[in-house]
């Protein structure tokens, strides 16, 4: 029987056997399918990575207005596209610990407030040009300086000065931040020849595959590139591919045509787990639905109010009926066991209407309707969602009325806007940056209005701690707060669900995104 | 003048005046919409600042009467501008767009409009048989199917099941001219199937009309077959409304298939000026709006001006 099992291992290993296959012949070697699924990825590891091939992916978010200019990103598609041809300073790791890139290492000084970058040699950029300091510090300054419309923009202003002395790039902040590297993970911030200041949409960069093709909301084409720094990246070329439509978007993985796809629905991905040629991966994530409450605005100036909601929300049928399964339970704060430091002892919120008709009691309100404002694009069955939210509410004697609003123009006349709507946060790689975001009193996000001193001291004095005992501490104080005082009902944390051919091994779970966190054509390969 | 040549000039010109109103209308409802390109292209992520930025680069913050006017005196020279969004020339971008939406309205044609008229003919000759009502039932069915439902089924079935065409109408200009027809193939059927009722029902409705006439009564009489007469008697005299129901859906196969596009992804018209509308990005929506109002008035020009020469008592006008 071992020599037989070898022998299957060693097919699996060089491909010519699917995971079914293995599993159905292993089985039959008295082998159970779990542990045949486990021997059937380690056998493939073995082997080792192959060359080869062009992979494509099927991604949504694709627009005829996109642009290669790292500054401008918003959607998947571009955040696929930018993974393939550039490469940001760090890397946030699967395991939430900070990865090289173009930086060799990174280093603090005690106080937290001086960061260096160790600087790689001998990259080289797929214009030719090798990439020295400068061009990272005018990247840098690119996306933070005063006419600046990057999406980092935000995440830029701490920064009080920035230099280059050799190979070494140093950023001085105005106030301690121990999370700084995990800032610099951050999508936008690709380097670009002269930070790209000449030609921000020319995209050059210095990633494992250069573009060929690039057709804004169609299709873009890469290629190997030979002077790659890197070791990892194994294809040949890399092809993504716009499929704005879930239904096409799955019918291309399952014919074939793409080898990945990202965003799977909910509710056809137990089906298609089911075809043959297909795995579907999902990956907890830290992106959450959220119905948020402006504790600014009446009623929901009442923390009772607030609480009453809270309470009336069936979680547990949220995320059985809005993700599937394919999700895990909120706690009314941003934070779950996907971030660093995150507190598990902190008591999970439950249905309870009995409790929820009592803050209802005592809040007050006059029973007239209370508006909720939702729409498709809020986030994927925030329509359901918001109508289950409703039933439950009128359960406990708190009448909701839906008002439901066109997607177009959402983001810019409900979200921010409105006192109670739908929404979604993607999550932030730490805590601190999710709560600089969108609790901090004086962020542009602050989407919930939360005005607390107490919570944004706490929030600069765990930036500052270095001793991640401490820091712990302090963040758990500041889930509670929110948890118990702020404006926002989280029911739910989605998973990523992602679509991906059998014909590809080296699969790992990556927390921080969707399609292994936009590495998979570089850490995966064809078996 | 030829009174000919004058009509066609006349209608030439009613036709511009058509477009301005058009564009005008165009920009007018696209200013209307909630939020401008510099919201839109921020979303979510939209900060005070950011937005001050983005509107400042985008020249937004001109008023957008003189703005319609800028682009107005750029058409005027053939300079359909720059995408304040991405910044690319929208003449090489829509071109793009443009030759595949013409290239896959051209073949949907080219199978659909004999198809139509041929099976039209067949009604006719058998008309209240089984053959006219099979035709009839199977082109009313699949019209009164929604086309991404066909879309969806023709996919599943052909393309994921059998192997058959390809799911994604990926089309560019690496590919061969067999490779192109190879990956719209769904496509192309699909929009057969949603346009071919309208003009086969039409041909048939046409040519039962003219079927009633003393003329065709004598070329029975005189012993011609059933399909003879249709073809050569009742068909020429029956071509002006045809002509108008063809040109109608021509134009439906190149300015309203927007949805085939978004369940093949084909890289078309009616996906670009849909990201372009919910991006606010006002110059792109103004050039495809254009171009769309364009064919869909030069279609009904032609079919006009063809129905015209088709009709003698119109040729010779008293």
């Amino acid at each position: 029987m071992t020599n037989e099992l070898d022998y299957l291992k060693k097919r699996a290993g060089q491909g010519k056997l699917s995971r079914r296959e293995f599993i159905g012949k292993t089985s039959a070697l008295g082998v159970s399918a779990a542990a045949a699924g486990t021997m059937f990825a380690t056998a493939v590891q073995a082997e080792g990575p192959k060359k080869g091939g062009v992979f494509k992916i099927g991604s949504i978010g694709g627009e005829s207005t996109n642009s290669l200019d790292p500054a401008t990103w918003a959607s998947q598609m571009p955040y696929h596209i930018g993974r393939q041809f550039a490469d940001p300073l760090v890397e946030v790791a699967a395991d939430g610990s900070i990865d090289s890139r173009l930086a060799e290492s990174v280093e603090s000084t005690p106080d937290a407030k001086t960061w260096m970058f160790k600087l790689r040699k001998d990259v080289e950029f797929h214009n030719g040009k090798t990439m020295t300091g400068d061009d990272v510090l005018k990247t840098m300054e690119r996306h933070s300086n005063e006419d600046s419309k990057s999406g980092a923009l935000g995440i830029m202003k701490g920064i009080e000065s920035m230099k280059v002395e050799g190979d070494v790039f140093s950023v001085t902040l105005s106030e301690a931040n121990a999370d700084l590297p995990y800032l610099m993970a951050d999508y936008h911030l690709m380097i670009q020849p002269n930070g790209g200041m000449d030609a921000p949409d020319a995209g050059i960069g210095t990633g494992p595959y250069k573009v060929d093709v690039d057709e804004p909301g169609v299709r873009s084409t890469f290629s190997k590139f030979e002077n790659y720094w890197g070791d990892d990246a194994h294809y040949d070329g890399v092809e993504v591919i716009a499929i704005n439509d879930s239904t096409a978007r799955t019918a291309a993985l399952q014919s074939g045509q793409v080898h990945a796809i990202n965003r799977v629905e909910p509710k056809v991905a137990s089906l298609l787990d089911r075809a043959p040629n297909i795995n579907v991966k999902s990956t907890p994530g830290r992106g959450h639905y959220v119905f948020i409450m402006h504790t600014d605005t009446a009623p929901f100036d009442h923390n009772e109010l607030r609480l009453a909601l809270k309470y009336a929300i069936n979680r547990v049928e949220m995320v059985d009926k809005i993700l599937r399964g394919y999700g895990s339970l909120g706690n009314d704060m941003p934070i779950n066991a996907a971030y660093p430091l995150f507190d598990t002892s902190i008591e999970q919120r439950e249905f309870d209407l009995a409790k929820a008709a009592e803050h209802y009691k005592a809040s007050g309100h006059d029973g007239s309707p209370i508006i909720l404002r939702t729409a498709d694009g809020a986030f994927p069955g925030a329509v359901d969602a918001a109508a289950l939210f409703q039933q439950t509410a009128a359960q406990a004697g708190i009448p909701l009325e839906i008002k439901r609003e066109p997607n177009d123009g959402y983001w810019s006349e409900v979200w921010n806007k409105q006192p109670f709507c739908c929404s979604y946060w993607a999550g932030r790689p730490v805590q601190d940056q999710m709560y600089a975001t969108a609790y901090l009193s004086t962020a542009d996000w602050n989407d919930t209005k939360f005005t607390n001193p107490e919570f944004d001291k706490m929030l600069f004095e765990a930036r500052a701690e270095l001793d991640t005992a401490k820091r712990k501490d302090i963040y758990s104080k500041m889930g509670t707060l929110v948890r118990n005082e702020g404006g926002l009902i989280c029911p739910m944390f989605n998973d990523f669900i992602d679509g991906v051919s059998t014909t590809v091994a080296g699969w790992d779970l990556d927390p921080s995104g969707e399609l292994m966190n936009g590495q998979i054509t570089r850490r995966t390969w064809f078996a | 003048m030829h009174p000919i040549i004058k009509l066609v000039a006349q209608r030439l010109s009613l036709g511009i005046l058509l477009l301005f109103a058009a564009s005008a209308m165009i920009f007018g409802l696209t200013e209307a919409l909630p939020g401008d390109a510099a919201q839109a292209v921020l979303g979510q992520a939209a900060t005070p600042e950011s937005l001050a930025n983005l509107r400042e680069e985008m020249g937004l913050n001109e008023p957008a009467v003189s703005r319609y006017f800028d682009w107005l005196g750029g058409i005027m020279t053939g300079d359909l501008g720059t995408s304040i969004v991405n910044r690319l020339d929208i003449a090489e971008s829509v071109g793009k767009r443009l030759g595949n939406t013409l290239f896959l309205a051209f073949w949907a044609a080219v199978v659909s409009v004999p198809l139509a008229i041929f099976l039209g003919l067949l009604a006719v000759r058998y008309r209240d048989r089984w053959p006219d009502k099979l035709i009839s039932a199977i082109t009313l069915t699949t019209i009164s199917i929604p086309e991404f439902l066909i879309g969806y089924v023709l996919v599943y079935f052909l393309a994921v099941k059998l192997g058959f065409g390809t799911a994604l109408a990926m089309v560019n200009d690496s590919m061969s001219l067999w490779q192109k027809l190879n990956a719209i193939t769904l496509p192309v059927l699909v929009l057969t199937l949603v346009v071919l009722a309208h003009m086969m029902r039409m041909t048939r409705a046409a040519i039962l009309n003219v079927m009633q006439s003393a003329y065709i009564e004598t070329a029975e009489l005189k012993g011609l077959s059933t399909f003879n007469v249709i073809a050569k008697h009742a068909f020429p005299n029956a071509v002006s409304p045809i002509v108008n129901v063809v040109m109608l859906n021509l134009a439906y196969l190149v300015v309203g298939v927007v949805v085939v596009e978004v369940v093949f992804v084909y890289p078309g018209m009616g996906q670009f000026l849909v990201d372009a509308v919910t991006k606010r990005d006002v110059p792109v929506v103004l050039a495809c709006g254009i171009i769309f109002a364009a064919i869909y008035i030069g279609l009904n020009m032609l079919a006009d001006i063809i129905s015209i020469l088709a009709n003698p008592r119109l040729r010779h006008p008293k």
